[in-house]
């Protein structure tokens, strides 16, 4: 299956790992600003998940502990957030920003001695049966655990969104927090779950990067990768499905512009480096213009049980 | 003798700098409508709040049937068969029905098979709705079944609703006053607050009337007058307002052939409208919501712009006038939303003056706001209207909804508007507060001015208006002078029809 020059076997695979950190990131996400809350954070805890998931992981030689230690790392991180802007009222995006800066500032310094050392990589995981079918086996099932931890996770996430009491609840809280307090949900500690919930997604998405997809740590490491999280977020409509497809998108269009750069083609590079942020905005654009956006209602808006 | 079913004993509760409850006692008996009454602020919501555990009082104890009652929060008092039906509607515009109606309950079944219960109960109590439709689609009243229809389900022994008319139309409040008698038919018992006196008359068998926190009185609404009930819930007499008679004068304002098209999805276009208000003169418009009541005061404010003709004041063509150049030449709206088009909720009660105030009396030649002036015409409408607020720069959120129009209408009528038109003037407002706003409105027509009132309330209408007009399904009849119409006359404008063998009262 090469098609100019570009094996699509090859692209589809390397696309579902480009996009996992991103995936893993918005999904957490998705759940946080469902309940009511921006955590503009997202690349903060990434970036430490990215680091301590990297200390762990080559202290202990084992990968999966580095991602465990990365999804409570980025849960910890969250419950700063948490405790900031819903106990102590402070602003939302204010508070976010802040995270960021601190993810930033903490996993550099934490990082510098592990700069220019090799992690151990997750091993793949051939899917029995389903990995012997042909192009489709290599593409789609034949990958590390993370990967299909990111996939079963969108569907769970999916499905008590939409199915269970739990989700219902939770989009009760995001949709109108007085209404849902004066049924007697617990607004606060309801947020502050769905928070440490994106938090740990967010860890175990930068812990993706330093140990799966680069495999090594750098500072700054993440790239903006939490910023596209969250702009996926609201290009899905905060619809589960909708961010899978929105960071394969992103995720395959990197793949792809890296493969074309390879094979030489002659648009400049600048052009294809910018391509994934470009057709980001430009579908986000469109959705917008076309589609009808449902934000939840309380997104964002401060809650105090005073009445 | 009927058994007691809640007992409540020297309920207490504070807040700081306020007695929000003051050793409250009464009792709800089995198969009854108990009306809890009382004016704004006086501490209804609080106590129902506290019979639904949202808050727990201070001091004194309540009994449900013969065992020791104290929710600790709602879901404990759901459990224990007290259902409520909340005034600002706690549902979730994103949510459907069958989900809103999930999340109020406590042990809910699959959603499809709530699905089913919902239109069977729903069907059976003659309030049909749609388990899958969008909460946020529906209209007041369907809104309202949602919640009822939330409380039913489980099997409430008693149902609290918190001023449940007061955002329905006519019909609708029929079929809830159905229901309800209905329910308690079944031996159910309802708490009903209102401020609404005729109503209590009409369904409820016993009322406790509250005043600042402390029960006042009792009695059995339908042997006591509107009056006395009302003297015991504001505490002094009040007078009703009183008219003089006024000579009209020359023709003031002049509507001809006003046609709208809505750009609202929900609202009604006007057609071809025509009226006219003499100095001295209140015209009363009456009709049930959303038939063009919206639209007519947009046109009449200047949100809407028409073809300069259409309309005049003192023949001078203003169609095209936006509403600060309208203002200037003294027209002054008041629309029916109070929170977000008659002021801008998170703002303070001196920035919502300013809004509206005629800039050269509010701005300086270099662009700057004189902020003592907007403070003292602030402090103008607080003390002549009586508005009740902590200080000036509350938000204007913070208000109780009788406050704030009171301080809305205040702020129109203090410029001393030639003109002014106002949208459901004494909604949600409590008796006193009422009377206050419609004497303020006949004292201003006495100096001068020509006033417009939209209201559904016709009792309002045929208190303080001159002439009086029916809008319909964006269609205005004829205005005819007030105290030359029957009751039937008035059903027959309020169905489409005009009274053609009256002639105009203006010619």
């Amino acid at each position: 299956m090469v098609i100019f020059g570009i094996d699509l076997v090859l692209l589809i695979s390397a696309l579902m790992i480009s996009a996992t950190p991103v995936l893993l990131a918005a999904i957490g996400e998705a759940v946080v600003e469902k309940s009511g809350v921006l955590n503009l954070g997202v690349e903060g805890m990434m970036i430490t998940g990215a680091v301590i998931g990297f200390i762990f992981a080559v202290n202990t030689q084992t990968p999966i502990y580095g991602f465990i230690c990365a999804a409570i790392a980025g849960a910890l991180l969250s419950v700063m957030f948490a405790v900031l802007t819903q106990y102590i009222m402070s602003n939302q995006v204010a508070t976010g920003l802040g995270l960021t800066m601190v993810g930033l500032g903490l996993s550099a310094l934490i990082g510098k001695p592990y700069e220019g050392i090799k992690s151990p990589t997750l091993s793949k995981i051939e899917i029995p049966i389903l990995s012997d079918i042909p192009v489709l086996g290599p593409m789609i099932f034949s990958h590390d655990a993370i990967v299909y931890f990111s996939v079963i996770l969108v569907a769970t996430v999916a499905f008590v969104i939409s199915k269970t009491r739990i989700g219902l609840v939770l989009r009760a809280v995001g949709e109108n927090q007085e209404a849902a307090h004066a049924l007697g949900y617990k607004v606060v500690r309801i947020r502050f779950l769905a928070i440490m919930f994106g938090g740990a997604t967010a860890g175990i998405g930068g812990a993706y990067i330093s140990l799966a997809r680069v495999p090594q740590w750098t500072e700054g490491m993440t790239a903006g990768a939490g910023w596209i999280a969250l702009a996926l977020v609201v290009f899905a409509s905060w619809k589960p499905w909708r961010v899978l497809l929105g960071a394969y998108l992103f995720g395959g269009i990197t793949v792809l512009q890296l493969n074309l750069q390879a094979i030489g083609v002659a648009i400049p590079v600048e052009i294809l480096s910018m391509s994934p942020y470009l057709v980001t905005i430009v579908v986000l654009v469109g959705i917008s213009l076309f589609g009808h956006h449902t934000a939840p209602g309380s997104l964002a808006r401060p809650f105090h049980a005073s009445q | 003798m009927a058994e007691v079913l809640l007992q409540l004993d020297g309920i207490s509760k504070s807040f700081p700098g306020v007695k929000a409850n003051d050793e409250v006692s009464f009792q709800i008996n089995s198969g009854e409508i108990h009306a809890l009454l009382g004016e704004n602020g006086a501490g209804k919501s609080t106590l129902v709040k506290m019979i639904y555990g949202l808050m727990q009082p201070d001091s004194g104890s309540m009994k449900l049937g013969s065992e020791n009652f104290r929710p600790s929060e709602p879901s404990k008092a759901r459990q224990s068969g007290i259902a409520m039906v909340f005034q600002h509607f706690s549902l979730f515009d994103a949510l459907n029905v069958a989900e809103n109606i999930a999340l109020g309950m406590e042990n809910p079944p699959r959603l499809q098979d709530l699905s089913e219960e919902i239109e069977t109960v729903s069907k059976s109590y003659g309030l049909p709705l749609g388990p899958r439709r969008l909460v946020g689609q529906l209209s007041a009243g369907e809104r309202q079944r949602v919640e009822i229809i939330r409380c039913l389900l489980q099997n409430p022994k008693l149902l609290i609703m918190d001023e449940p008319t007061s955002v329905l139309t006519p019909n609708e409040v029929k079929t809830l006053f159905e229901t309800l008698l209905r329910l308690k038919g079944e031996g159910k018992s309802i708490l009903y607050i209102s401020h609404k006196l005729e109503e209590i008359r009409e369904i409820c068998d016993y009322a406790t009337i509250l005043r600042n926190g402390k029960k006042v009185g009792s009695c059995i609404p339908r042997d006591t007058s509107a009056k006395q009930i009302g003297e015991m819930m504001v505490g002094k007499s009040f007078s009703s307002p009183s008219r003089k008679t006024r000579a009209f004068g020359e023709e003031l304002l002049k509507v001809s052939n006003l046609s709208i098209r809505t750009k609202d999805f929900f609202g009604t276009s006007l057609s071809n409208i025509n009226f006219s208000v003499r100095v001295g003169e209140i015209l009363g418009i009456g009709g049930v919501a959303g038939n063009g009541q919206d639209e007519l005061l947009s046109a009449l404010s200047g949100e809407d712009k028409t073809s300069p003709s259409t309309i005049k004041i003192f023949n001078q063509p203003i169609g095209k006038l936006a509403p600060d150049e309208r203002r200037a030449i003294g027209m002054r709206a008041a629309p029916e939303e109070r929170l977000g088009h008659a002021a801008a909720p998170a703002m303070t009660l001196i920035e919502n003056t300013l809004i509206t105030s005629h800039s050269e009396d509010v701005i300086n030649q270099l662009g700057i706001i004189k902020f003592d002036n907007v403070k003292e015409k602030t402090k103008d409408i607080v003390s002549e209207f009586d508005v009740r607020t902590a200080t000036l720069d509350n938000a204007a959120a913070s208000l109780s909804g009788g406050n704030l129009q009171k301080f809305v209408i205040g702020r129109e009528i203090l410029q001393k508007p030639r003109v002014f038109v106002v949208n459901q003037p004494t909604w949600g407002v409590d008796a006193a507060a009422a009377a206050f706003i419609r004497q303020s409105i006949l004292n201003l027509a006495s100096n001068d001015s020509a006033v417009v009132v939209i209201s559904q309330d016709l009792d309002e209408l045929f208190e303080i208006c001159d002439t009086f007009s029916v809008l319909t399904n964006g269609r205005m009849s004829k205005s005819h002078n007030i105290r030359s119409l029957s009751s039937e006359d008035v059903g027959l404008l309020m169905g489409g029809s005009d009274l053609d063998r009256k002639s105009h009262d203006t010619a």
